[in-house]
């Protein structure tokens, strides 16, 4: 079985701040992470590879610094990594494309794992996408994951329905943060990740030398959000009491 | 041309008043796409559309690798510029499917959706609500996919001409195969509508305990109960349609009381604009008090049950 996943450093969108005077978003010095739901993907990746065996890869595009949180998804279990360093220039359609061509230059895939969405820009394109590209069979949000030899049983939650769908290979899945509970890894294998190979390629690599992005941003605006944090922490009937009165003040209660 | 898919009746009436505005002011005609069998096409051209293509298949069940395809040959035939797709799960992975295909953009969850110098402008909230960032396209088409509630449908119109025009689809069958389709309980909760909403967290230790926070809705007049993501995708005690934040729905009542909700930002995303905002929590460090006008700190358990019997008091 070979497993590709697809994972996407992030800042971390709890440690940002707005300028409320320019309304600025203030991203520098803000830390860097593996996308939460990456991580589902990756333990659900390790779990059909325990199961079946084979190769598990995983793929980041991203800037130089990306490598580096790379080698936690190895300590993780992943095989071996392939960072790709993203063009100035890009949108989910530069992304999904350099990302389809790795996953072309891979050669062989059966299944590839994708977040639901990436916890930045939540947009939830890039698996579908590459799905479209690769034209393979696509599953989303999938909230559990049954992998046989020669095919899988997914159940996607859709919100007011569940649906069960079985797929051969290739296939493209992407999970939700349900699915699963992903593993720390241990210090052992935190200090073997450092043995397994994390492959530079180029944009010519992966046949996306000159990609022009098909969306461009015009401006981002911060929204901040100021409260009166007005905090009660005394007696419970007190502070009952008080809550009442601002409420009434407030003239939401009628 | 301007084009819109969704396979939810309401949220194609609400797409079809915005469509509908694109397309006059671009001076093109505005098209309705329904996949199978058609049961409301009177009702999309009374709200709106010009044209209804009716794709006949023999496809019963929703597959995006097919429903993409069936799109796909619409938009060449009908030479659309701006695609507006419905924003629930299954549009949004039927949008960038279909934006792969035509190697266009594609903006998904856009909380608005207008034209500035004639080039369609779409925004959308990006950083778990830190930011709101404003996309243009370079190509066409132009695809766009917009949640429920973020347009009032046009008011119906049975004077309204259109034509509906069937088309018999053949379309590559995709390999994969849909073995049961469950429905889930939804209560109809419509917490986008809702002016007063007390919401529940992982600070609840049982399910029936739920009650707590019904009855305090029920003595603010509100009724509406919401919820944190693990309460509805986790623990599944309420259905989908509580579920609020980033990734559930996105609310803006005159009162939002969040009891036993820690205050991730995944969660403030959903009910940010809310009027005003409380808070109830046992721990003084918890980020719900960040994002707060008011709050206490305390025992749930010990609080609520005053809590709605101050009210009940107050409110007479
Ligand atoms: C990509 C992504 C999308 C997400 N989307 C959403 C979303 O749409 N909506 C959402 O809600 N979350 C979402 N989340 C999850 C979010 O990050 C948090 O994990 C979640 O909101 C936490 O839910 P909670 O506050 O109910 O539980 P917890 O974080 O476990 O908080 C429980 C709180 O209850 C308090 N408590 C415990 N016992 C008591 C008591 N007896 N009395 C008073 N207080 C008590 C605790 O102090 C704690 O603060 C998302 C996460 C990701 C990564
Ligand atoms: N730059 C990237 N490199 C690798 N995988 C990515 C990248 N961007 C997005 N993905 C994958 O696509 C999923 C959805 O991301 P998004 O479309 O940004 O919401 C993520 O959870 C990742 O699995």
């Amino acid at each position: 079985m070979n497993i590709v996943v697809c994972a996407k450093q992030v800042v971390d969108v709890s440690e940002i701040k707005v300028d409320s005077k320019t309304n600025k978003l203030i991203l520098a010095g803000v830390p860097q992470k593996i996308s939460d739901i990456d991580k589902n993907a990756m333990e659900e990746a390790i779990k059909i590879k325990e199961k079946h065996g084979g190769k598990l890869t995983v793929v980041t595009v991203g800037p130089a610094d990306a490598k580096e949180k790379i080698k936690e998804l190895l300590a993780m279990g992943a095989d071996e990594g392939i960072h790709i360093v993203q063009p100035e220039k890009l949108d989910y359609f530069v992304v999904s494309t350099i990302l389809a061509g790795a996953i072309k230059k891979i050669g062989e895939y059966d299944i590839i794992l994708c977040g639901e969405a990436s916890i930045d820009l939540f947009s939830g394109q890039i698996g579908p996408r590459v799905a479209g590209i690769l034209n393979i069979p696509q599953i989303t949000y999938a909230q559990n994951v049954t992998v046989e030899k020669d095919k899988v049983v997914s159940e996607r939650n859709i919100g007011d329905k569940a649906v069960t769908i079985e797929s051969s290979f290739p296939v493209m899945i992407t999970v939700t943060k349900e699915i699963n509970e992903p593993r720390l890894p241990s210090l052992m294998q935190i200090l073997a990740a450092a043995n397994k190979p994390i492959n530079d390629w180029s944009l010519d690599d992966v046949g996306s030398g000159k990609l022009e992005p098909k969306i461009t941003t015009v401006d981002i605006k911060g929204v901040s959000m100021e409260r009166k944090n007005v905090v009660y922490q005394d007696d419970i009937d007190d502070s009952v009491g008080k809550l009442v009165d601002s409420l009434v003040k407030e003239g939401v209660l009628r | 041309m301007v084009l819109v898919y969704s396979d939810n009746k309401n949220l194609m009436l609400e797409l079809l008043n915005k469509g509908n505005e694109l397309a006059k002011e671009l001076n093109k005609s505005l098209t309705a796409v329904i996949i199978g069998k058609d049961e409301f096409s009177k009702d999309y051209i009374a709200h709106g559309a010009d044209k209804v293509v009716v794709a006949e298949t023999d496809i019963d069940q929703f597959k995006a690798e097919e429903y993409t395809d069936i799109i796909e040959g619409i938009v060449k035939e009908d030479g659309s510029e701006i695609i507006l797709i419905g924003s629930n799960k299954n549009g949004k992975e039927l949008a960038p499917r279909l934006a792969a295909k035509f190697e266009t953009g594609c903006v998904t969850d856009c909380t608005n959706v207008y034209l500035r110098d004639k080039k369609l402008t779409a925004e959308r909230i990006v950083y778990s609500g830190n930011a709101v960032a404003v996309e243009q396209f370079n190509t066409t088409p132009q695809i766009v996919t917009v949640p429920s509630k973020v347009f009032d449908p046009l008011p119906k119109d049975d004077k309204h001409k259109g034509e509906v025009v069937k088309k018999k689809i053949d379309v590559e069958k995709s390999s994969s195969k849909i073995l049961k389709v469950q429905e889930m309980k939804t209560e109809e909760a419509n917490v986008e509508d809702a002016e007063i909403i007390v919401s529940c967290g992982r600070g609840f230790k049982d399910k029936n305990d739920i009650k707590m926070i019904s009855d305090l809705a029920e003595a603010l007049k509100g009724r509406t109960v919401g919820c944190s993501r693990p309460i509805a995708a986790d623990l599944k005690w309420l259905s989908e349609d509580h579920w609020i934040g980033l990734s559930g729905h996105k609310v803006k009542p005159k009162l939002y009381i969040a009891a036993g909700i820690s205050g991730q930002i995944q969660h403030i995303a959903g009910m940010r604009d809310s009027g005003v905002i409380v808070a109830i929590n046992k721990d003084p460090e918890a980020l719900i008090f960040k994002s707060a006008d008011y709050g206490i700190v305390g025992d749930l358990y010990e609080i609520l049950p005053k809590l709605t019997d101050a009210i009940k008091t107050k409110m007479g």
